[in-house]
Order: C-alpha cells, then sequence, then structure tokens
C-alpha cells in the first residue's frame, strides 16, 4: 500500500536525501522516496502500520529539516 | 517569493543598513559601533546561529549552519565586524536567491504538469453533477463543455468537436471527434460541448499514466546523479579535514605564520565544503529535462535513458507502423483497356470484393467509397491465395494476384511494385491492376537524413515484410541496411548481434510501434515506442515513448538528450572546478572569506539558473 504525502517547506536538496536515508530505516517502511523537485514523499508499508510509520516520519522530518511539515495527499 | 522568502528579505536589508551605517557613524566611542554592528549581526545571522547550536544539541555538528557560525563569529571575535557581518550577509542573499530559484523552477515544473483534470461533469437524473475525476466509474456518461479540459478516457455519445491534444502531444493541431472516437484525458475541448461514456477509470487515464510517469521518472538516476551522490559522500569530509590540517599544520611548520592567519584560511575551506551546488543542479536539470520534453510528446521514463540517447549510434527501426502508415491504400491504378476509366475499374472491382473481409479488398472498397448495389452481383467466390471471380452486371470480373491470372490464362503487366498488386480481369480480358501499398509516413525520410546528419553511424530497418518492398522502402528513406522476412523471434535474434556492433559507450536504440514487438523494445539500449498516445503497451514496454507517431520527433529527442546532457555537464564541471579554485586561492590566502562565499551559495545560485534551461527544449 502506497501513501503519499507532500513536504511543505522542504527547502535543502541535501536534507531530502537524509530524509530518504532515514525514513527508510524504519522497521516498517518496506520503500520510501523523497523527490526533492516535487517535494513529494511516497512511502510503501502496511496499512495498519502507516499512523505509526507516519509519527515517526514527523520526529525524523523535524530533526532534519525544522519547518518543514507533512500533508497526506 | 513567499512570506518566509520576504521576510528574510527585510531582515537582510535591515541589518545592510545598521552594517553601512556602524562603518559611516565615527562616534569616537567604539562601544556604540561595536553595538550597532552586534544589533546588525543579529539581525542578519541570528537564525543561523541558532539552527547551529540545535543542531549541535541533536548531535550534528558539521553543518553549513555551524560553518557560517563559526566562520563569522570567528571573524568577529579576532576584531573583524564589519567582514563578519558582510560574509553573513552575503550568505543569506546567496541562499535566498538559492531558494527563489529553487522555488521558481519547482512552480515552472508544476505548471508543465499542470494538465491534471480538476472535475468531471456527471449526468445524473436531475442533471450535470461536478465530481472529482476520482469518483468516476467507468460507463458513466459525462458532459465535457468548450474549454474543459476531458477529465478522464472516454468515447463520444454525441456531438463533435475540436480537441486540443498539445498537453499530450505538443503538436498544436487540433484533432476533430465526432461519437465513436475515442477521446483521451488531458486534452482540452474547444468548441463543441460532447457527451461521452467513460471508458477508464480516473487512475487507468492517460492523463494519469503521463503524470506518474514523469514523476517516477527521476528515481532512476542517470550516470552523472550517481557520480554526484558518490562524490557529495567524499567531498565535504575531505574538505572538512583539509580545513582543520591548514589551520593547525602551517603555524606549526612554517616560521612566522600565525595561527589567526592560517584559521581564517581554514574557514574559507568551512564554507566551500558544501556540494550543494551539485546535489541540487543536477537532478534539478534532468527533471527540468524530463518535463520539458513531455511537454514536446516525449515521453522519457528516466533520467539514464537521456544519457543513452545522447550516445546512440545504431538506430534500428520496425517497418509497420514505425516509419509507415501501418495503413493499406489504394496507391495507384494502372489501366489497359481503352475506354475505361479508373473508376469503372474500382466499381468493378468494389463490386467484386465486396463480400471479402480481406484487408486488400477493404482497401478497394474503401477508396471506391460509394455503396455497393449487391444485386447487380452473383456468383462471387473467393479462390484462398489467389483472389475472387464474381459476375458483377452481367461481366465475369476476376480480381486477384499474378497466380490467379495465370490460372485463368490472362496476359498481364509484370512490373517491380512495393505492395500488393491486384490484377483485374474483365471477361477474360486484362483490364489492369490496382495498387495497394502502405505509405510512408511523411517525415519518415526526413527523420533519417537528420539522424545521419548528427551522431547516428548506422540506421538499418527489421521487417517481416519480403525483401524486395524492405528494400525499396529501405532505398527510398536512405536506410543503411535491412534486414527482411523476419519472424518476431527473429527480431530479438538479429537485436542481439547488432547489439555486439556497438562501440564501449556507444547505445543501440530500437524504434517500434509497441504493438508486437515489446520483446524488442525491452532487449534494445532503449526502447522508443511511437505512437504512444493512448496505447499502454507501449507505454509499458518502451523507454522513451514518442506520443504522436512522427518520427521525426526521434532526431528532436536525441537534441533534447544531448543538450541537457551538456547542461549537467557544465554545471559538474563549473562547481567543482570553481570550488577547487577557491580552495587553492584560500589556501594560498589570495582571496578571503567573500569568495568562499561566492564558491558556497553563487555557484549554487548559477548552476540552478543554468539547469532552467532543461526545461526549454526549443
Amino acid at each position: 500500500m502506497k501513501k503519499k504525502f507532500i513536504l511543505k517547506g522542504l527547502g535543502c536538496a541535501n536534507c531530502a536525501s537524509k530524509m530518504e536515508t532515514a525514513i527508510n530505516k524504519l522497521t516498517d517502511v518496506k520503500e520510501a522516496t523523497v523527490n526533492f523537485m516535487t517535494q513529494k514523499l511516497v512511502i510503501d508499508a502496511e496499512e495498519d502500520k502507516i499512523s505509526s510509520i507516519i509519527e515517526e516520519v514527523e520526529k525524523i522530518v523535524k530533526r532534519i529539516e525544522p519547518g518543514t511539515r507533512i500533508e497526506q495527499l | 517569493m513567499n512570506d518566509n522568502m520576504r521576510k528574510r528579505l527585510i531582515r537582510i536589508i535591515a541589518g545592510g543598513i545598521l552594517l553601512v551605517a556602524a562603518l559611516l557613524v565615527d562616534t569616537g566611542q567604539d562601544w556604540t559601533n561595536v553595538v550597532l554592528f552586534l544589533i546588525s549581526y543579529i539581525l542578519v545571522g541570528a537564525d543561523i546561529v541558532l539552527r547551529a547550536i540545535r543542531n549541535i544539541i541533536r548531535g550534528r555538528v558539521f553543518d553549513e549552519n555551524f560553518l557560517m557560525a563559526l566562520a563569522t563569529i570567528g571573524a568577529m571575535i579576532i576584531n573583524e565586524y564589519a567582514e563578519g557581518i558582510a560574509v553573513m550577509l552575503l550568505y543569506q542573499i546567496g541562499e535566498l536567491f538559492q531558494d527563489y530559484a529553487v522555488d521558481k523552477s519547482r512552480r515552472s515544473i508544476a505548471d508543465l504538469m499542470d494538465i491534471r483534470p480538476d472535475y468531471a461533469n456527471v449526468k445524473a437524473e436531475d442533471g450535470l453533477i461536478k465530481v472529482s475525476p476520482d469518483d468516476v466509474r467507468v460507463g458513466d456518461i459525462i458532459v465535457i463543455k468548450p474549454g474543459e479540459r476531458i477529465p478522464l478516457d472516454a468515447r463520444v455519445i454525441e456531438g463533435a468537436s475540436m480537441l486540443d491534444t498539445s498537453a499530450l502531444t505538443g503538436e498544436s493541431l487540433p484533432r476533430e471527434v465526432e461519437p465513436g472516437d475515442e477521446i483521451l484525458s488531458g486534452c482540452i475541448n474547444v468548441n463543441g460541448a460532447i457527451t461521452a461514456e467513460v471508458t477508464k477509470e480516473f487512475e487507468e487515464s492517460t492523463v494519469s499514466k503521463i503524470l506518474e510517469l514523469v514523476e517516477n521518472a527521476s528515481s532512476k538516476k542517470s550516470q552523472s546523479e550517481q557520480f554526484i551522490t558518490r562524490f557529495a559522500r567524499y567531498y565535504t569530509p575531505i574538505v572538512v579535514i583539509l580545513a582543520v590540517l591548514l589551520a593547525v599544520l602551517p603555524p606549526l611548520i612554517l616560521e612566522g605564520a600565525t595561527f589567526s592567519e592560517w584559521t581564517y584560511r581554514a574557514l574559507s575551506f568551512l564554507v566551500v565544503s558544501c556540494p550543494c551546488a551539485l546535489v541540487i543542479s543536477i537532478p534539478l536539470t534532468f527533471f527540468s529535462g524530463i518535463g520539458g520534453a513531455s511537454k514536446r510528446g516525449i515521453l522519457v521514463k528516466g533520467s539514464n535513458y537521456f544519457e543513452a540517447l545522447a550516445n546512440t549510434e545504431i538506430m534500428v527501426f520496425d517497418k509497420t507502423g514505425t516509419l509507415t502508415k501501418g495503413v493499406f491504400e489504394v496507391q495507384e491504378t494502372n489501366i489497359k483497356q481503352n475506354n475505361m476509366s479508373r473508376e469503372e475499374l474500382l466499381e468493378l472491382a468494389a463490386h467484386a470484393e465486396s463480400f471479402s473481409t480481406h484487408p486488400i479488398s477493404q482497401s478497394i472498397l474503401k477508396v471506391y467509397g460509394k455503396d455497393i448495389d449487391q444485386s447487380i452481383i452473383s456468383d462471387a467466390k473467393e479462390i484462398a491465395g489467389h483472389g475472387i471471380e464474381a459476375m458483377v452486371g452481367g461481366k465475369k470480373i476476376i480480381a486477384g494476384n499474378a497466380k490467379l491470372m495465370r490460372l485463368r490464362g490472362i496476359d498481364y503487366i509484370t512490373e517491380e511494385h512495393i505492395g500488393t498488386v491486384v490484377h483485374v480481369g474483365i471477361d477474360n480480358q486484362y483490364a489492369g491492376y490496382i495498387l495497394i501499398a502502405d505509405e510512408l509516413k511523411k517525415d519518415s525520410a526526413q527523420a533519417i537524413k537528420m539522424l545521419k546528419a548528427g551522431a547516428i553511424r548506422q540506421t538499418l530497418m527489421l521487417t517481416g515484410d519480403n525483401q524486395s518492398v524492405g528494400g525499396k522502402i529501405a532505398s527510398m528513406l536512405g536506410l543503411d541496411k535491412v534486414f527482411a522476412e523476419l519472424l518476431p523471434g527473429d527480431k530479438v535474434d538479429k537485436l542481439e548481434e547488432l547489439l555486439t556492433q556497438t562501440s564501449d559507450k556507444g547505445k543501440l536504440a530500437y524504434v517500434g510501434d509497441g504493438i508486437n514487438d515489446a520483446p524488442v523494445l525491452a532487449r534494445a539500449d532503449v526502447g522508443i515506442a511511437m505512437g504512444g498516445l493512448g496505447s499502454d503497451a507501449a507505454i509499458e514496454a518502451a523507454d522513451v515513448v514518442i506520443m504522436t507517431d512522427e518520427p521525426s520527433k526521434i532526431p528532436e529527442a536525441i537534441r533534447i538528450s544531448k543538450k541537457i546532457i551538456g547542461i549537467a555537464n557544465q554545471n559538474i564541471v563549473f562547481a567543482i572546478g570553481v570550488k577547487i579554485i577557491i580552495l587553492i586561492f584560500s589556501a594560498l590566502g589570495f582571496t578571503g572569506l567573500w569568495a568562499a562565499i561566492f564558491g558556497d551559495v553563487g555557484v549554487t545560485f548559477i548552476a540552478v539558473l543554468n539547469s532552467f534551461r532543461a526545461l526549454k527544449t526549443k
């Protein structure tokens, strides 16, 4: 199950790739991609794990680039 | 410019004014100037220092914020207030410019991709209701008013109109549609209102497919992008280590060298240590290129295919549907009986062929174009592999190939032709022939010429058709070689053989229509599918999809690819070159922090501007 998010305020390309690496390391994430140009985050994971993953992702995003917000598509 | 950027701009301007004031106003008392400098610094750089502190608390020390804070505070400690603030000011201006450029390019790409329909007018019992395209089901009836975008793939059931397909194909020529025609989502309805039945759900519709393809294309990385990733991994640590060595070693070894002087030089190193210029501009170049090419009706499914296209040496074409139109049409008629007109010949032949479903018969019926009078036809029979015999209006008509003519003892003329010849005999007398052939696309010859003028070493054609047809077409188009009478499986074998003939870096591209050559498309270095508009098979199998059916888009795709690779290379050479020069000059003490700031944000800004050019593919 693939979920798409928008990373509002994502401003640094290096941070985008750091986020991608960090999110991919989360245990329940099968695959995650961060596209700096479209500001999109796509997470592939089991449906029932999504909400707990989102919490983790929010922490990661806050840590790497404060001021970036996640919005579900 | 968004709110955040506007606030930053105001702070930069205010800080700048205070800095100038502090430099101009000589109060005679040192501390007033120092206060002015400090206020100025807080306005300009407080956010950077705060971010640096926050990151250090989180255990991340070596980032840009920390380096800038360190460099500028360091400068102020050694009493270089003006320089410290000016460097911070320049850095902020550069960052602002850079964010502005990225923001602008995101917007132009979003505009480019703005082919997503917002709503669909679905017909319900009590009139039309506006719903999101996602909520429309197959079989629903939708109404598209003039000026609206077609929301889902559908079939027209009522009304006729002109469609602007330019969002999908890059062609400005409008396409006429009438009841029965398929319409594709993403096109714009120009004049009349049309009612249509939805044939595909939104997720499966053309517009969704194209958007998904373009967005996902950046996940297939080009070599330049992979290079940047590797480069960034080693570059920053190496430069930081060099900076530390530069600060510590010379003062210990060289006589008269001071720590403050060499620390200053080392600070420049730290400023230049971010690979941002490359990390941003290279993916941006490819992404813009994919967007720009799709605007011209060329879908490239990954950045790596730009590289492959730019390095293509051998271009292999399929014949039917790729170089030719794939429709069999009456090309010419040759009449050998006096006082017989072309119309008469076609009329008799069409009547004789009227009950046959053979494609050849269909072509003759199509060019005749009038109604068939069934009452005058009798005794019609089809002789398999030969042709047809029938009585039409009291005349015995024999229409078929040379074998049939010999069988019936009719003298016929033999000429070499590309295509299928239908000889016609009337009451055992030879009347003439009708030539039916597939027609070359009008830009095929030009496309081959353009390819050969470029870097393509060899152009070839693979066809299942016979040698004489293949050979004629090849010589008409100026192709180097043709392999005829190939079964679909033979095409793959032939391609394998050709793949061994490319040079180390050279690539082989195969152009097909995606209908029965999917295995060949997949095997080639670059598989190019023609006429992808509406054909799922082609979109799936190929690496590059040409949305129109024009072969001339292929040289265009190569030209665009070369331009994009060129831009990416320019950015790599420019960014790395400038950074290395600045590193050397800083180490020797020729340039100060100012140049280092340029080496960081200035270079990024210029590289991002350069990558903008990839959006414009003309």
